[in-house]
């Protein structure tokens, strides 16, 4: 993974002098808090509902296990002991003291960390495919050009003061992992007919208010001119978005109000026009240089077969079903991708104590090449795990409640933190996330459902994803109640879609209740057990389950 | 109203005309946009500088044509949230090769110095002396920057490989 | 029939833990300790007068929300603001409910 050179360094510890002061000058007065806001917002420093939250950039949602275990340490020193981690691959804590954020950062910047630009009107963390590096249907490493586009986008002069926040997303497989039709700018690594790699870009894909998937904008841009394509739309963006209207700001609703063909022109005439001595161009030395970085780690020589694995996965079904769910398929002979599920039955999802931290920071040092990657779904990823070591791994994760079974299932739930952090929410989404988990606790029937990606948000910005869940839960307030809106059938994959509204909400009584009905209803309604509720609801469409929910409810 | 040029306080020599406010003789005059397009002639014809107000919601390019009769583009930003100012510098001087002198005006943090000045800003409109020191602090506290601009500073990229610095050809 | 009242509240700065106003312009950080206005003018005044803290770098973000006077307590109207007195739902063992 890539590592901090003298001026990576040098930057991010003038950035933390620079917050440092910022913070003095606050405290004393001479920054208003209209003032130290934007400040403070573009170092990931919110003000939520109880105490202030800090939300530390996990750059493409990767990790060391050192940076791993500082975050363990800060938990511990500077919060309360536990973290979150985001469904933007990043990690927040919910309790640090603005006093303290400086020292924190400092002790970030000591592990190359920071939390540069995870909020604010700037460009954001730019989130990959979590098993980017190792997947065996990719066409290149897309963190590469993911660190490439997060070092231009550092402080940037021009673009720092945006319409909106800028989300980008990058992905080097045809198997979309990470959900790049949702963002401002997705990027697609794509063959070009001279073999080498190009980029198909999307733009204007967003959740939120209003939800909507990204159109190509063009493909199959050359690796030289991505920066100064990225360039000619971000200004675009930052002359003509909209800036009266906070909740029709973002770069979604100008391509919708122009149409992508008139954005697409008003673009390239930005792009022609760009002064050519000026051009920020990817070098192929920068390139290379930080491709060195993304090598793949010693692979040892090792049979597809191995009889130790076989006989672990006989001696113990636990084991057995657990690698079922949660082991991928890795690109090289002999390993595999590790998922560690942080929803236990009935716990908070993404949620991950200090100590848990630490156990996954060993374990990543010990058999995974000393890499962690977090996935926008808010579970954790050991990258590279030997087969013959998977149920020491296992065993390990069991002792620390790491090691639920149900990667992609029912009880995997994306809940954002909701109304009992936030600011902005208008319900609870934890507490729904806990029941249904609980509900469903049964890993057989969990498993015979199959794969079922329920995402709930407690507020319209939708950070819980909710408008790409295959069952999508919006939590509402009306007249001071909490009430519950399911949509059908969203997904956030190549096939990105926005889901359906089924109907009116329900209480927080009864909606446990509806999701087991809607998963009855899919049971009843699947042509055979191995089609996935998201097929069955494409090929049957939504009104069997808006009937038969209705009726039922 | 005090400036900031390289870094120390300079003065200011040009007069904010309002729209309805007489042309006086001989002294360099900033005017709207909507005033310049409207007198053109008469503004050009004078014996003294003249400079344009552009809003953030104008475009530089409705400047284009007359840019070599401008000795000043003065770029405003009514909050310093809206960054569109930013773009317009960039434009100004980059694709549009303007020669004179780039000016931000309106509500700025010193936070922001550094963003001005890579942008093409030569002076910075300062509502408060008092914070001088932090407009100092602001334009040096980085010595590491990611992305070319319109400044002369080597890029981290550019360090890395040992390469000259991309330097931003202003003459001709 | 409840008396409903107005509370003032706000975050700290220097930690953003949640405050409420209590008497002679204090700022205490237990809502049974809060002051409460009967009337909307004498809590506006209160709200009002809070914009100094701000300046004086104590509180940010200061408003005013309704509470119900019950037997128990002031209770208030709005979920949000009685999940802000007291913690995380899903975390009882944190926050205001923990020092109880």
């Amino acid at each position: 993974m890539y590592r901090y050179d003298e001026f990576d360094r040098i930057f991010v510890a003038e950035r933390v002098e620079q917050f440092r002061h910022q913070v003095e000058r606050r405290l004393a007065g001479e920054l208003t808090e209209e003032e130290f806001r934007p400040l403070r917002l573009m170092n990931g420093l919110y003000l939520q509902l109880h105490a202030y939250m800090l939300r530390v950039a996990v750059p493409y949602g990767t990790l060391s296990s050192r940076q791993m275990r500082a975050l363990a340490h800060i938990a511990r020193v500077y919060d309360k002991g536990y973290g979150h981690f985001t469904t933007r691959q990043n990690l927040q804590y919910n309790w640090p003291a603005l006093g303290d954020v400086p020292n924190i950062l400092g002790e970030l910047a000591s592990v190359e960390m920071h939390c540069l630009q995870t909020s604010g009107n700037c460009i954001r963390n730019v989130t990959s495919d979590q098993f980017a590096g190792v997947a065996a249907d990719e066409i290149e490493d897309p963190r590469v050009y993911c660190e490439i586009i997060r070092q231009w986008s550092t402080l940037h002069p021009e673009f720092s003061f945006l319409p909106r926040k800028f989300k980008i997303a990058v992905t080097g497989a045809p198997n979309d992992r990470a959900a790049i039709k949702l963002h401002d700018i997705g990027i697609i690594l794509s063959r070009l007919p001279n073999g080498e790699t190009g980029f198909d870009v999307y733009v204007g894909g967003g959740q939120g208010r209003t939800p909507m998937i990204a159109h190509l904008i063009r493909a199959g841009v050359p690796k030289r001119e991505l920066l100064a394509y990225l360039e000619a739309i971000l200004r675009t963006y930052n002359e003509l978005g909209r800036r009266d209207n906070l909740f029709k700001a973002r770069i979604k609703i100008l391509v919708h109000q122009l149409g992508i063909d008139k954005f697409r022109e008003l673009v390239d005439i930005e792009y022609a026009g760009l002064d050519k001595t000026a051009l920020v161009e990817v070098a192929e030395d920068e390139i290379a240089r930080i491709k060195a970085y993304f090598a793949p780690p010693p692979y040892k020589t090792l049979p597809a077969q191995s009889e130790s694995f076989a006989r672990d996965l006989e001696s113990d079904a636990v084991f057995a079903a657990w690698v079922r769910t949660n082991v991928r398929d890795h690109k090289v002979p002999g390993y595999a991708i590790v998922n560690i599920s942080l929803k236990p039955t009935g716990g908070i999802p993404g949620d991950a104590s200090a100590e848990q931290m630490d156990v996954v920071a060993d374990l990543g040092e010990r058999y995974s090449f000393d890499e962690i990657r977090v996935t926008h779904e808010q579970n954790l990823v050991l990258p590279s795990v030997e087969r013959t070591d998977l149920k020491a791994v296992w065993d390990v994760l069991v002792r620390h409640d790491l090691a639920t079974p149900n990667l992609g299932l029912v009880s995997d739930i994306i809940a954002c933190p909701g109304l009992d952090y936030c600011n902005l929410a208008n319900a609870r989404s934890i507490p729904l996330a806990q029941d249904i988990s609980r509900r469903f606790a049964d890993m057989e029937r969990a498993h015979n459902i199959g794969e079922l990606k329920i995402k709930i948000s407690g507020c319209i910005n939708a950070c819980g994803h909710h408008h790409v869940g295959h069952i999508g839960i919006l939590g509402v307030d009306k007249k001071g109640t909490e009430f519950y809106q399911v949509t059908l059938g969203g997904s956030a994959d190549e096939d990105a879609a926005v889901g359906d509204i089924i109907g009116p909400a329900f209480t927080e009584e009864r909606i446990v209740d509806a999701v087991e009905t809607i998963v009855d209803i899919y049971l009843a309604l699947r042509a055979a057990p191995e089609e996935t509720f998201l097929e069955t609801y494409r090929r049957v469409g939504v009104d069997p389950f808006k009937e038969k929910l209705y009726a039922a409810h | 109203m005090p400036l900031i040029r390289n870094g120390h306080l300079a003065a200011d020599t040009w007069l904010t005309l309002a729209d309805d406010a007489p042309l006086p003789e001989g002294q360099p005059v900033i005017v709207s946009l909507a005033r310049f397009k409207a007198e053109r002639e008469a503004l050009s014809g004078r014996n003294a500088p003249v400079g344009v107000r552009l809003k953030s919601s104008e475009s530089p390019l409705d400047l284009a044509e007359s840019l070599d009769r401008l000795s000043l583009v003065a770029v405003e930003f009514p909050s310093f949230r809206d960054g569109r100012g930013f773009s317009h510098a960039r434009r100004l001087r980059g694709q549009l090769r303007f020669k004179g002198e780039l000016r931000a005006v309106g509500h700025l943090i010193p936070d922001q110095a550094l963003f001005l000045i890579r942008c093409g800003f030569d002076t910075i409109e300062v509502k408060d002396t008092a914070k001088l020191t932090d407009w100092q602090r602001g334009l040096s506290e980085f010595s590491v920057w990611y992305q070319p601009a319109l400044d002369e500073r080597v890029t981290a990229i550019a360090r890395r490989h040992g390469r000259a610095p991309r330097a931003y050809e202003a003459a001709e | 029939m409840s008396e409903t009242v107005k509370i003032l509240t706000a975050n700290r700065l220097i930690d953003g833990a949640v405050v409420y106003g209590g008497s002679e312009g204090r700022w205490v950080e237990r809502l049974s300790e809060a002051a409460f206005f009967g009337g909307a003018a004498e809590a506006e005044a209160r709200l009002a007068a809070a914009a100094e803290d701000v300046v004086a770098r104590k509180v940010v973000e200061p408003y005013l929300f309704d509470a119900e006077r019950t037997p128990e307590g002031l209770r208030p109207l709005r979920v949000r603001e009685v999940i802000r007195a007291a913690g995380p739902t899903v975390r009882r063992d944190l926050g205001k409910q923990a020092d109880l």
